[in-house]
């Protein structure tokens, strides 16, 4: 296949950054997206110029670590997806792509296409955990979990943290991926104890670190390589309004 | 033997300091030996953490918990990403929930024996001992491992054996229990204890006085350089599949940190043995930069077979039962599917080889789980594998659900590491190795589902005691920043950089790996001889020239440059793949995943050389060009009697 790429340059932070255009032959169809940019780094250097700074690391979809916008999509076309399991055969030959970082105020881009994620880790330390010391815990089969509320949990923990939700919402919430880990916890007996002094702080930081509010668009969900869904919204929101009215806890 | 001794020297021998009596009672005994630090002193003392995946996140943890001071490393963008996330099938551990006669022995047993016999009986031990701590553990953390309808922990059988004793959360129980042990580093990260440095890849150790004393970190973003300076430090780096190019690894995976602990004195042990893994997708051309694993798990109910006669290109429906070669199934009747790893590899390979195999580049054995849903349901499967089917489906665009899936072995992890005594200390006194950077638990082969295990059991439950016992016991004198060890190793570390963006050749660090990959793939993969080894030493030899000859890196040292971080790291992969043919090359037998077609029995099957192999090899650098020295750790085995491993 043969691809133009509108590809976001950006040397750093600071720099305003710009597109620049490129022209990739031989494409495999079975190759995958980011194999397609590593064809295009191998050319760019032949050339001898800067390749295309990206993030990646697994290359199976369960790090987190890649994530683009293609087309102004999240991660590419293809539902339930990270970029890095998007194929090439999803597109045609001939075909333009814009490719660009996520474009969110709380993910100040980095190089090219590489953000700083660095607020996501941030608001899961204010409550994204149980506390607890290792050698404390009980034996296992002493905690009974329904396998409906398990399930559910996990669901909500497959979360990998890539931060599409947020690069896909018009206002740049970052609310799924902190209901995700409210929900995971929230449905565990083992997360009862904390459970609304953790969606408060949880939510405050999100707030703090400049992402935007929800206005329930949906478009997180429909984005999110792991599908997690948004009634998981719906609940944090219910935690958070408990917790705020005082009706919980104690 | 006389070229032997060019290729190498003769060392003294390694003690793994492992403490007297009997084996159900050493780990007790030497945790009311160790000496202790007391709480209030715990926050003197600094502990540098490299690599945050189990074992790094869980050391870091739980030495956080206990008030010592920790700072931790990683080269991705959050503690969370690192390759424990992507291991899928599970976690064993010996609480005989299922009542089908599984015990802390069994599981020992089964781990010795998988391994082939050329792994510390000792350190086995006490990983099975450990092994019902981590589910509890990792209950408590929250991790949502599967359950049964009466909410009680489900368990499924994995891997060959023949209990069922293994954990699961989907086909993700890898990235469950990293989230789990990320969720309990993160509260120690927001407690002050442990702080946290990502995008900062460890590019030497320092050492002085022989100790182990800090690292030299690179800022990722800004390209700075400084030392970081600790009483004692923990390599939890991972393994270094990647040296052949294609493996399932994820691509940031390298063999730099321990590298460079080598070149600085530490002792590398059995680099040779790499584990294949049987249920990867086959390659689909040049464009191809990893492989992906397909949970082995899938072994438990598909079936494996290939057209009975060489060049049959009938679609998989359209071949009958008779013409179907079940080839495990009719070889190892007793377990069929479910042999070890190498084994069914080795098979796979071997069908392929006489022109069996399947697929557009007939390079894949057949998956097949059409008996399995007759008999179970496709809800069953679906439920079982659901992930696993779409992930393949997305790869490859077939549907498993209607064709058989097509499956060929990979490399999946390297048992080889630094060499680590049964406290996880290497031969460098105050560095200790955790996980799959070490070379202590899985002997020549690694069981399914063990990694995990022996990841957590390092980090929450062994070195927090082994690092506390250190530390009490050693009077160290402050090592300052301006230190000779210190300014010497930033400087030796800067100059390498330099180097590698002044060769301004013609080749791409990514044409060298790929080469790389290739040699080790042909020459030293999943069949071994001495003639292939020597080639791949002469092939190796001559790639190192010509990276350091013709590699061009653009850019500059001062910013975030990718492809300066990727070269550093191919450079490291280069060299270290010399070792791992040299450790092959003496290693005159076959055993777990090493396979020299020299020694093998009539049928084929790997055959140990006990009288003279039975040992680790640790490997000592001894500078530049100089042959390696070998020291020997002989392994001796009182609980467990050494045996010819079967499966059939």
């Amino acid at each position: 296949m043969k691809l133009h790429l509108r590809v976001w340059r950006q040397t750093s932070a600071e720099d305003r950054g710009r597109f620049e255009d490129y022209e990739l032959d031989d494409v495999s169809p079975d190759s995958s997206f980011l194999e397609m940019l590593d064809l295009l780094n191998e050319q760019l250097l032949e050339q001898r110029k800067m390749p295309v700074a990206f993030d990646h690391d697994c290359r199976e979809g369960i790090c987190g670590m890649c994530g683009l916008m293609v087309d102004g999509m999240a991660h590419g076309p293809i539902p339930g997806h990270t970029v890095c399991q998007l194929h090439m055969r999803h597109f045609k030959d001939g075909d333009r792509i814009v490719i660009e970082p996520w474009r969110v105020a709380a993910f100040p881009v980095v190089q090219d296409l590489v953000v700083d994620r660095g607020s996501f880790d941030r608001i899961l330390q204010h409550g994204g955990f149980i506390s607890f010391a290792t050698g404390t815990a009980p034996e296992a089969n002493s905690i009974l979990i329904p396998k409906d509320r398990a399930d559910t949990a996990m669901d909500a923990a497959t979360c990998i943290g890539c931060g599409a939700c947020a690069a896909a919402c018009p206002n740049g919430s970052a609310t799924l991926f902190t209901a995700a880990k409210v929900g995971h916890l929230g449905h565990l007996p083992q997360g009862q104890p904390e459970r609304y002094q953790r969606v408060v702080g949880m939510v405050d930081q999100m707030d703090a670190e400049g992402f935007g509010g929800c206005t329930n668009v949906g478009a997180c969900t429909s984005v999110c390589p792991k599908e997690i869904g948004q009634d998981f919204i719906s609940q944090m929101n219910r935690d958070y309004r408990r917790a705020m009215l005082g009706g919980a806890g104690d | 033997m006389s070229e032997h001794v060019r290729l190498w020297q003769e060392g003294p021998e390694l003690d793994g300091r492992v403490p007297p009596g009997s084996i159900e009672n050493k780990w007790d005994d030497l945790r009311f030996s160790m000496k202790l630090v007391a709480p209030a002193n715990r926050r003197h003392h600094h502990v540098v953490v490299v690599g945050s995946g189990l074992a790094g996140a869980s050391v870091a943890t739980a030495l956080g918990e206990q008030g010592y001071r920790v700072s931790c490393f990683c080269f991705q963008d959050s503690p969370r990403r690192a390759h424990s996330v992507a291991a899928q099938g599970g976690i064993n551990a010996a609480k005989n929930y299922r009542n089908d006669g599984d015990s802390i022995r069994r599981l020992f047993y089964d781990t010795v024996k998988g391994g082939d016999y050329r792994s510390r009986e000792s350190n086995i031990h006490r990983l099975a001992q450990i092994s019902t701590e981590i589910i509890d553990q990792g209950v408590a953390q929250g991790v949502p491992f599967a359950r049964e309808y009466g909410g009680y922990l489900d368990n499924r059988s994995f891997g060959g054996v023949q209990v069922s004793r293994t954990f699961y959360a989907r086909g993700q129980t890898g990235q469950q229990l990293l989230l789990g042990a990320y969720q309990s580093l993160t509260r120690q990260i927001a407690a002050g204890q442990v702080e946290m440095h990502v995008r900062s890849e460890m590019l030497d150790l320092i050492v002085v006085d022989g100790i182990a004393r800090g690292i030299v970190v690179r800022n990722l973003l800004t390209g700075e350089l400084r030392a970081v300076l600790g009483d004692a430090v923990v390599l939890a780096t991972g393994g270094y599949s990647n040296v052949f190019f294609l493996s399932t690894n994820a691509k940031g995976c390298n063999v730099t940190a321990i590298w460079r602990a080598y070149r600085r004195g530490a002792v590398f042990a059995n680099p040779c043995y790499t584990q294949i893994h049987p249920t990867c997708i086959p390659p689909s051309g040049s464009h191809q930069s990893k492989l992906t694993l397909m949970s082995e798990s899938l072994r438990n109910d598909g079936r494996i077979w290939v057209p009975r006669h060489p060049g049959d290109t009938r679609s998989p429906d359209a071949v009958p039962e008779p013409d179907r070669y079940y080839f495990l199934e009719e070889k190892y009747p007793s377990f069929g599917n479910l042999v070890p790893r190498d084994v069914a590899s080795r098979n796979a390979k071997h069908v392929v080889d006489e022109g069996m195999g399947v697929g557009p580049q007939k390079n894949g054995v057949y998956l097949d789980f059409s008996e399995a849903m007759e008999r179970l349901g496709r809800a069953t499967i679906e439920q079982r594998y659901g992930n696993l089917f779409d992930m393949y489906h997305s790869i490859t665009g077939e549907d498993p659900y209607a064709v058989p899936m097509r499956i060929y072995p990979a490399v999946h992890y390297t048992m080889g590491g630094l060499w680590v005594d049964y406290q996880l200390q290497s031969n460098v006194p105050g560095l200790f190795v955790l996980g799959e950077a070490n070379f202590s638990d899985h002997g020549a082969n690694r069981l399914g589902a063990s990694a995990l295990m022996q990841g957590l059991a390092d980090g929450y439950f062994i070195a927090p005691y082994t690092i506390g016992n250190y530390l009490a016991g050693t009077d160290r004198t402050a090592v300052t920043a301006d230190a000779p060890e210190v300014t010497g190793t930033i400087a030796d570390v800067r100059n390498r950089l330099s180097a590698l963006l002044g060769i301004q050749g013609r080749r791409t660090a990514l044409a060298l790996h790929r080469e790389l990959g290739h040699i080790m793939w042909e020459q030293c993969g999943m069949a071994r001889t001495a003639e292939s080894l020597s080639t791949a030493r002469t092939r190796l030899q001559e790639l190192r020239e010509s990276f350091w000859n013709d590699l061009y890196v653009p850019g500059d040292a001062g910013s975030l440059n990718q492809n300066l971080e990727f070269a550093g790291r191919v450079a490291d992969l280069i060299e270290l793949g010399e070792l791992l043919v040299l450790d092959a090359l003496h290693r005159e037998e076959s055993c777990g995943g090493h396979f020299r077609e020299e020694s093998q029995t009539a049928d084929g099957e790997a055959k140990r050389n006990d009288e003279e192999f039975s040992y680790v090899a640790g490997w000592t650098w001894q500078g530049e060009g100089a042959a390696p020295m070998l020291r020997r750790e002989p392994l001796e085995f009182e609980a467990v009697r050494l045996s010819e491993r079967s499966y059939s």
